[in-house]
């Protein structure tokens, strides 16, 4: 190993160097101020890092990782994805009163540790590996926060369909290894380039049991049961870590595997992998209709985001991956947005953070900046104009287009339609009259501890929102720059 | 520069008068005012600026250049008569709504601005991808216009509009990234400029689709027969500044689409499906007209004799005569003054009467003489009497279309006799009859404020029904240039000659 490669992960060093910092930290002296501050300090140097990391591109580091253009992206949207839901949880977890608050930040660094080594992998065993980090790390930061049974719940629910979805994964991988002899990702190319039949049984078995694993990870129909209950029980920080870190991550290996490997675009996995997009748009859609709870509603609504960023996979050919680095760069900033909103507003009992629709109404009266900071993420994930969610909205539908794929197209423009109805309900909510008498509500405030760190958060990701909405261009030239970098 | 601060302005104004509200209420009504006669110096100055050549003004600037995208606005003489239309009924908006508005007048005046400066995008866009932008951006502001100020049933007619509009909107994003796909895969540029996709479909086997996407979206907005069942609910429902921008003003953008897009950039296959879509045309004229006559609610009344006068407009876009076309521009001012006219009556009456339904109205004359008056005026304009803007319309369109299909025009003319029912009825069973017994015993005829804006719309269209030559001077090099495209044929000449090379060099898309 030479001293290029250590500076390639030098953004995957410092994380677990931090980890190991902040657990000698715990060890010594508890505080929330200490452990938080190392917690963003690292997160801050491991963005930092990446400068250095991007001079020898692409750079392929043991048979394990491969760190390149593309990588380095992804890494800097989870880092910085990361550190917005860490600025975060500052204000939520004091505004809990938790006893200790410091592993909560050692789990956020080790989960963000398994999401960043996880889109640098190029072989199955760091692929498994990372996935695994992510999911343990994330079982137990679902259910810290435990002011009540539904954190709990939350968290069993997710290590057990964690645990089965890993087995299904583990077992694709075992049945590629037989069936290839190898674990890298480039094998399988290697394979249909030497006429292996990537369609006999045992090898399209494996690669079916693989995607099953990453079906689960990105919540699509039919494998999307935890998605709700997860985002409903687990805190909001959280759930915001669940629906932008972990899915982002898990989707940018899903595109690696296709643009590394030929072989997801070839035979029935295609069909399969339609009908999946299909099902996920209608189903998260016309699910979400049905929803009282925020939370809920936008977990439904994530499970219909990624059938359109599949849609951007699937049909964009060799424009697919601007496409889905578009979309999901928008999914992460307008969820952290609506996510961030959620977590600053006082909660509705000591149970429950606020997250029914009744806790949103008369949001604009007494509260005008953070519902119109709500409101714009909302329309944003409508794909309104002006909003960076637009800018997606067209890329998938651009990519639809390109790939005249008719079916798929028009279950966009029918999700994005229903789409638009559970969107505008929360709005509606928050312009109409509050339900809880004026002094009640007024105690409610002031009984807030929100901070200047939490407001200035929200402002900047509407700021992004909104600026990435109106002036693409830079995310467009960054994610071109980065995507010619590429390792094919 | 001056086109980009016709867009920019209605937005600054608009955040100042919500600021304003903390001052003073009557302030930020004044801000909204002021605004808006800026941007009538504005249009103004922007369109003595140039000499000669149909266009008057131009603006272009690199956005998003991987994409082929640029800022680019123009303006010829269809879009400055239609943005003036909007200036004034914006105008007319605001004083209109100067004692209705009494909750957020900031807030209110900024959605009204904000909508404003969709519009002007919307009739100034000369690129596809942006004249989409601002063709949703639009409904926004609208929709929070109609959900927060609006009537009982606001909340459900809001959602409604909203819905229709948007879905029917991503068919024209389909239809947009199809065109320029398609002319991408022939030329390997891919630009959404509206020069260089005229004509760009013309040979392809999609033309056809394409042109339905466009159309489906701006029927949707017009509204045509079959589409605009979300129109009676957002009119009704709406306050009456937003009924007034929504049938004066948003739905002028569905046939300024026709008119600039569908028509132009789909010759033979807008050509090809001329028949039906004049049917649909007709069909509205007359299913509008018999609605109107049925309804108890005055709104709903005026707003379905909407669908019955843009059934007119469908009509004459597809004959595409110069006659006709001369006629759609006078229905779309015509009808924009009148039924915006009607709708800031109707809201007078509502602030007086506090209903809105026929039912407990009549005999209103007595007690209320300027309205009953000028009432009178906007009903006999909207039933297409001779001296005033809406029968120089009509009788264009119905003239420039009997040449290309008789028996449509023969029975859009039935919309004619059935327009003078509805409209004779409104009088009748507002203004004469016994007084209903409920009503308020004494009732204050319109202040000076009222009366004025009304009657300025008045003057307007007698000024269009007696002498519209000044209308057809402005418009005409316009839709001659429109009427240039022929099937097949080589692109109309560009706006600004030389400057076109400056053309921001589209990239192709491949990475």
């Amino acid at each position: 190993m030479r001293a290029t490669d250590l500076i390639a992960i030098l953004p995957l060093l410092v994380l677990a160097a931090t980890a190991v910092v902040l657990l000698l930290g715990i060890a010594i002296h508890r505080s929330h101020a200490l452990s938080f501050s190392i917690a963003t300090g690292g997160l801050l140097l491991a963005c930092i890092s990446l400068a250095p990391a991007s001079h020898h591109l692409p750079h392929p580091v043991t048979p394990l990782f491969t760190v390149d253009g593309y990588a380095l992206f992804y890494e800097g949207l989870i880092l910085l994805s990361s550190l917005t839901i860490c600025l975060l949880s500052r204000a939520y977890l004091d505004a809990r009163k938790l006893q200790r608050c410091d592993e909560y930040y050692l789990l956020l660094l080790t989960a963000t540790l398994g999401a960043a080594a996880l889109v640098a992998s190029t072989h199955y065993a760091s692929f498994f590996l990372s996935l695994e980090t992510l999911s343990l790390s994330l079982i137990a930061l679902i259910s810290y926060v435990r002011g009540h049974d539904r954190p709990l719940e939350a968290g069993i629910k997710y290590l057990i369909l964690s645990g089965v979805s890993s087995a299904f994964l583990l077992f694709g991988i075992a049945i590629l290894y037989a069936g290839l002899g190898t674990l890298s990702f480039s094998s399988i190319t290697h394979a249909s380039l030497a006429g292996t039949a990537l369609s006999a049984p045992p090898l399209l078995g494996g690669i079916a049991l693989v995607l099953v694993g990453i079906g689960f990870k990105l919540s699509l129909v039919p494998f999307h049961m935890w998605a709700p209950d997860i985002y409903e029980g687990a805190s909001a920080p959280v759930t915001a870590f669940v629906a932008v870190v972990s899915k982002s991550a898990v989707f940018a290996l899903l595109l690696r595997l296709f643009t590394a490997t030929g072989a997801f675009h070839a035979g029935p996995l295609t069909i399969v992998l339609g009908a999946v997009a299909v099902l996920s748009m209608l189903a998260g859609n016309l699910l979400a209709l049905l929803q009282r709870n925020v939370k809920r509603i936008l977990a439904y609504s994530s499970i219909a985001h990624l059938g359109y960023a599949l849609v951007a996979l699937l049909v964009g050919g060799p424009f697919a991956i601007e496409a889905v680095s578009v979309y999901l760069v928008a999914y992460a900033i307008m969820t952290l947005g609506a996510f961030a909103v959620m977590t600053l507003l006082p909660p509705s009992d000591s149970l429950r953070d606020a997250d029914l629709i009744d806790d949103y109404r008369g949001l604009f009266r007494s509260r005008p900046g953070l519902s119109l900071a709500f409101a714009a993420s909302l329309l944003s994930l409508a794909g309104i104009p002006l909003t960076v969610g637009f800018i997606a909205k067209f890329y998938a539908v651009a990519s639809g287009v390109d790939g005249s794929h008719s079916v798929l197209l028009g279950t966009l423009v029918a999700g994005s339609i229903i789409g638009l109805y559970y969107y505008l309900r929360v709005i509606v909510a928050m312009t109409a009259a509050p339900l809880i008498m004026q002094d009640d509500q007024a105690a409610r405030a002031g009984g807030v501890h929100q901070g200047v760190l939490g407001n200035a958060v929200v402002a900047a990701l509407v700021l992004l929102l909104i600026g990435l909405g109106a002036y693409p261009t830079p995310l467009l030239a960054l994610i071109r720059a980065s995507a010619s970098m590429t390792l094919r | 520069m001056l086109l980009t601060w016709l867009i920019i302005a209605p937005v600054l104004g608009g955040f100042a008068a919500w600021r304003a509200e903390r001052w003073r209420r009557d302030l930020s009504r004044w801000i909204a005012l002021a605004t808006l006669a800026a941007e009538l110096g504005l249009v103004i100055a922007a369109a003595t600026g140039s000499g000669g050549g149909p266009w008057l003004a131009e603006t272009r600037w690199s956005w998003i250049p991987q994409l082929g995208i640029a800022f680019r606005l123009d303006l010829d003489g269809l879009s400055l008569v239609l943005v003036l239309l909007t200036i004034g009924l914006g105008l007319a908006a605001v004083v209109s709504s100067w004692t209705e508005i009494t909750e957020r007048v900031g807030l209110f005046h900024l959605t009204l601005l904000l909508t404003l400066a969709g519009v002007f995008g919307v009739f100034l866009a000369f690129d596809l991808f942006l004249f989409f932008f601002f063709w949703e951006l639009m409904l926004v502001p609208m929709y929070f216009l109609i959900a927060l100020w609006g009537h009982e049933q606001r909340i459900r007619a809001a959602m409604k509009f909203f819905i229709f509009t948007q879905g029917s909107g991503l068919l024209m994003l389909i239809a947009i990234l199809a065109l320029s796909i398609v002319h991408e895969r022939a030329t390997g540029t891919l630009t959404f400029d509206y020069f260089a996709l005229r004509g760009a479909a013309a040979s392809s086997g999609l033309a056809f689709w394409i042109m339905l996407g466009f159309f489906l979206a701006f029927v949707v907005k017009l509204p045509a027969f079959l589409f605009h069942s979300w129109l009676p609910d957002a009119h009704t429902e709406a306050p009456s500044a937003g009924s007034v921008i929504l049938a004066g003003v948003l739905l002028k953008t569905g046939a300024y689409g026709l008119l600039r897009f569908v028509e132009p950039l789909f010759p033979a296959a807008a050509h090809a499906f001329a028949v039906p879509a004049m049917a649909l045309g007709a069909a509205g004229v007359i299913y509008g007209a018999v609605l109107a006559f049925a309804q108890d609610d005055v709104k709903r009344l005026v707003a379905y004799s909407s669908i019955s006068h843009m059934g007119f407009v469908l009509i004459g876009v597809f004959a595409w005569t110069t006659l006709a076309l001369q006629g759609v521009v006078v229905q779309m001012i015509a009808h924009g003054i009148s039924t915006g006219a009607l709708f800031i009556l109707v809201g007078f009456l509502q602030q007086r009467l506090h209903t809105r339904d026929l039912r407990s109205m009549g005999g209103l004359a007595g007690p209320l003489p300027r309205l009953s008056a000028l009432l009178m005026v906007f009903a006999i304009a909207s039933l297409g009497l001779p001296g005033l803007g809406n029968f120089i319309g009509e009788f264009l369109i119905l003239l420039g279309t009997f040449p290309v299909n008789a028996p449509i025009t023969i029975a859009a003319t039935a919309g004619l006799i059935t327009a003078v029912i509805y409209a004779v009825t409104l009088i009748q069973r507002t203004l004469h009859g016994a007084a209903n017994p409920a009503s308020p015993s004494s009732l204050a005829d319109l202040t000076f404020r009222e009366t004025s804006v009304v009657a300025t719309l008045a003057a307007a269209i007698l000024w269009l029904g007696t002498y519209p030559q000044p209308l057809f001077n402005l418009e005409s090099s316009a839709l001659r240039d429109l009427m240039m495209q022929q099937p097949g044929g080589a692109g109309a000449p560009q706006p600004g000659g030389a400057a076109a090379e400056v053309a921001v060099a589209p990239k192709v898309i491949t990475p």
